[in-house]
């Protein structure tokens, strides 16, 4: 039987990769990086780096990079709410979840924006659960019942309750890390099962060009320790806050996200890393950031094969549109990046609902994302030799009027070489018609009601659903607020 | 005569394609040669920064010329503002900006834009850069006696501060004595009058047309 090819689509040559990994090194090198969390300077100045406490620039060197980079582990493994179902972050698995963090949903019945709030949260987050292509959860809205300084853990508070799937988070403040540590370990159990089976990814976002934050650098450190992968979102925008050239973009992205590294390995040898980005391709007319454009998505598949060349597992806000409705925009420029994304080889695919440049959501979307995000994972099955021979035994004694519907054969595999869609339109045209002549986004409006429906909410565990609370309510209470908003 | 309306045609040329340094020879070349600095700037230079803002309103310039024009005008201006006459110097000087993206906010391509083009205007502008604490702004525009406070948010969360900034004002009786202009991606019309700022600008340019519009309070140009 011959292998199937795994479809895969690489932008660089080897030479042009190791050229921009040089340039990259030369210039954390020379010129460094801002580093404003006083404990990472000190970290670097432990491990022998010149920091100019004055100006709070680091300099590191290619041995450091090169020993961070071999004490990072080649892949991360997630494991869902009950700790039974694994996923493997690394090589060229594809896991897609829903961009985040938006500020803002499309409402469909008013086709308008709004705040989102616990309800809308509570919703994506049971939606999400039901998308069979979507394997990891994200705290991807924004509450805004609640008040802003305890958003970030408010969001997974409600996401570990309503999705079993593992989660893409972050903190927004430094504050935040305590209780959003304690939800996860009281899922598991305590802190050492989460260590060894890690529910979530800490997004982490460099301030371009070359800059790590307090606040994040100090979620690089508390994740490192705690044994939580950081996923590390370089953000360049070509032009305005990155060179304009893809290229010398990617020579900053992997600068900044090496920075990121070794702090992570400084804080805690071995800790685990994921090689990400938010990057946009500027937009020079509009001043904007289109995560829907064509480079942005060359972008994001460039850097994507350099994590790959370092040995990382990694990851990219593809899949995803800056239309501002479900319309032929939004299709176009999801599907296309999911498609490439997964034909990457990109491990963790954030973008799925979103739209208007990562500021919204849409249930809507999500759920004809987790369409968009079945093709891929069909592309990249490829085409198997399932029999030998491939086709010849159908062949014999065939007459004109033979057909292939009823053989043993067709039962078979039907199943497993082509996929069948739930919101996509195959109807005939009458039949489209007889059923209200509906859009696809309606269909998926249809599809949101009825999930909602007959979904129940899934965290049975009455003790934990407490415990999480409890957590909750001290978060809340630490920040001057007594009162959390009701759920469902 | 033909040659200085030559030379004013290089001021504009220089201007219009964003050559910074041609435009800063031309004016060192002007006071040198004892022109009036006045007349320079009005019929060499502000004809240039005129013309890259319709090439911009009629997209055929984007945001890297429309600024690289305007940085081009903020350096003549250190260059001819000093031999400006008192009375001259007031008639270019459009009012005092104090700008910045506001506390818990990072992003300011934005703010840059508005105050690139704020300068290259005319305004006196102090940019505060990003992360800016309320209080700064306040003291700031106290210290140089501004006219205008504009305000940057690109986060709908931060963009809260933008109103917290005008109720500080108002608690400090300092209300009256600035204009309040807000700008950045969540922000809208609504949301400016809402919480009664003095106006929104959509873009540099706008925002550029609505500082001139409401002015210094002054009362010039």
């Amino acid at each position: 039987m011959i292998r199937t090819t795994r479809p895969k689509v690489e932008l660089l040559s080897r030479s042009f990769i190791e050229k921009i990994v040089d340039e990259a090194f030369l210039l954390l090198g020379r010129h460094g990086v801002f580093v404003e969390n006083a404990e990472a300077r000190s970290l670097f100045k432990e491990a022998g780096m010149p920091v100019d406490e004055t100006n709070l620039r680091v300099l590191i060197n290619r041995k450091l990079i090169e020993d961070s980079l071999a004490s990072t582990p080649l892949t991360v493994k997630l494991y869902d709410r009950t700790g039974r179902k694994e996923f493997v972050v690394g090589h060229d698995n594809v896991h897609f979840d829903p961009g985040s963090a938006a500020v803002k949903i499309l409402d469909h019945s008013t086709q308008q924006e709004r705040k989102p709030e616990t309800a809308d949260l509570v919703r994506l987050a049971r939606l999400t659960e039901s998308c069979e292509h979507i394997h990891f959860q994200s705290t991807a809205l924004v509450s805004s019942d609640v008040p802003e300084i305890i958003a970030d853990s408010y969001r997974l508070y409600l996401g570990l309750q309503f999705s079993s799937k593992p989660v893409v988070t972050g903190t927004f403040r430094t504050e935040g890390f305590r209780p959003m540590f304690e939800m996860l370990a009281a899922v598991r159990g305590g802190d050492e099962e989460l260590r060894r089976k890690p529910l979530a990814i800490f997004d982490a976002c460099p301030s371009p060009p070359l800059k790590w934050s307090n606040l994040t650098t100090q979620s690089l450190i508390d994740c490192a320790r705690a044994g939580i992968p950081s996923e590390l979102i370089s953000m360049g925008l070509t032009g305005a806050t990155s060179p304009v050239t893809i290229a010398g973009t990617l020579v900053q992205h992997v600068a900044e996200n090496l920075a990121g590294l070794v702090i992570c390995q400084l804080a805690q040898h071995g800790a685990p890393v994921i090689f990400g980005g938010s990057p946009a391709s500027f937009d020079m007319r509009k001043g904007t950031t289109p995560m829907g454009a064509i480079e942005t998505m060359m972008i994001d598949m460039a850097y994507a094969q350099i994590g790959k060349y370092l040995k990382l597992p990694t990851h990219a806000y593809m899949g995803l549109s800056d239309a501002k409705i479900d319309d032929a925009q939004a299709g176009l420029e999801s599907g296309m990046g999911a498609t490439l994304a997964a034909l990457a080889g990109i491990n963790v695919i954030s973008g799925a609902g979103m739209l208007n440049f990562e500021s919204t959501q849409s249930l809507e979307k999500l759920l004809v994302d987790n369409e968009i995000c079945g093709m891929a994972y069909r592309l990249i099955e490829g085409i198997a030799q399932r029999e030998d021979p491939l086709a010849l035994r159908l062949f014999e004694g065939f007459k004109p009027e033979t057909q292939f519907m009823t053989m043993p054969h067709t039962r078979k595999w039907y199943r497993l070489e082509h996929t069948f869609p739930r919101l996509a339109d195959r109807d005939t045209y009458d039949a489209w018609v007889s059923q209200g002549r509906k859009s696809m986004d309606d269909r998926a409006h249809d599809r949101v009601e009825q999930i909602l429906d007959e979904t129940p909410p899934n965290l049975a565990d009455e003790a934990l659903r407490k415990e999480l609370e409890r957590i909750m309510r001290r978060d809340a209470k630490n920040n001057g607020f007594d009162r959390l908003p009701d759920i469902l | 005569m033909e040659s200085k309306d030559r030379l004013f045609n290089s001021m504009a040329e220089a201007v219009v394609t964003g050559n910074k340094e041609a435009a800063e020879t031309l004016a060192k070349r002007a006071l040198s040669e004892k022109f009036d600095p006045h007349e320079v700037i009005e019929k060499g230079y502000i004809p240039g920064i005129q013309k890259a803002g319709i090439l911009w309103e009629k997209g055929e310039y984007f945001l890297p010329e429309l600024i690289s024009s305007a940085e081009c005008m903020k350096a003549v201006m250190a260059v001819l503002k000093p031999a400006l006459k008192a009375s001259q110097a007031e008639h270019f000087s459009r009012g005092k900006v104090v700008i910045g993206t506001i506390e818990g906010d990072i992003h300011d391509i934005g703010k840059n834009l508005v105050a690139s083009m704020l300068s290259a205007n005319g305004f006196d502008v102090m940019d505060l850069g990003a992360d800016v604490k309320l209080e700064r702004f306040i003291d700031k525009a106290l210290e140089m006696d501004a006219d205008l406070i504009c305000l940057s948010a690109l986060l709908t969360t931060t963009m809260l501060n933008q109103r917290r900034l005008i109720e500080m004002l108002k608690e400090r009786g300092l209300r009256q004595q600035f204009k309040v202009l807000v700008g950045g991606a969540p922000v809208n019309k609504r949301w400016a009058s809402d919480i009664g700022a003095d106006g929104y600008g959509e873009n540099a340019l706008e925002a550029v047309r609505l500082a001139k519009e409401i002015g210094p309070k002054r009362g010039l140009a």
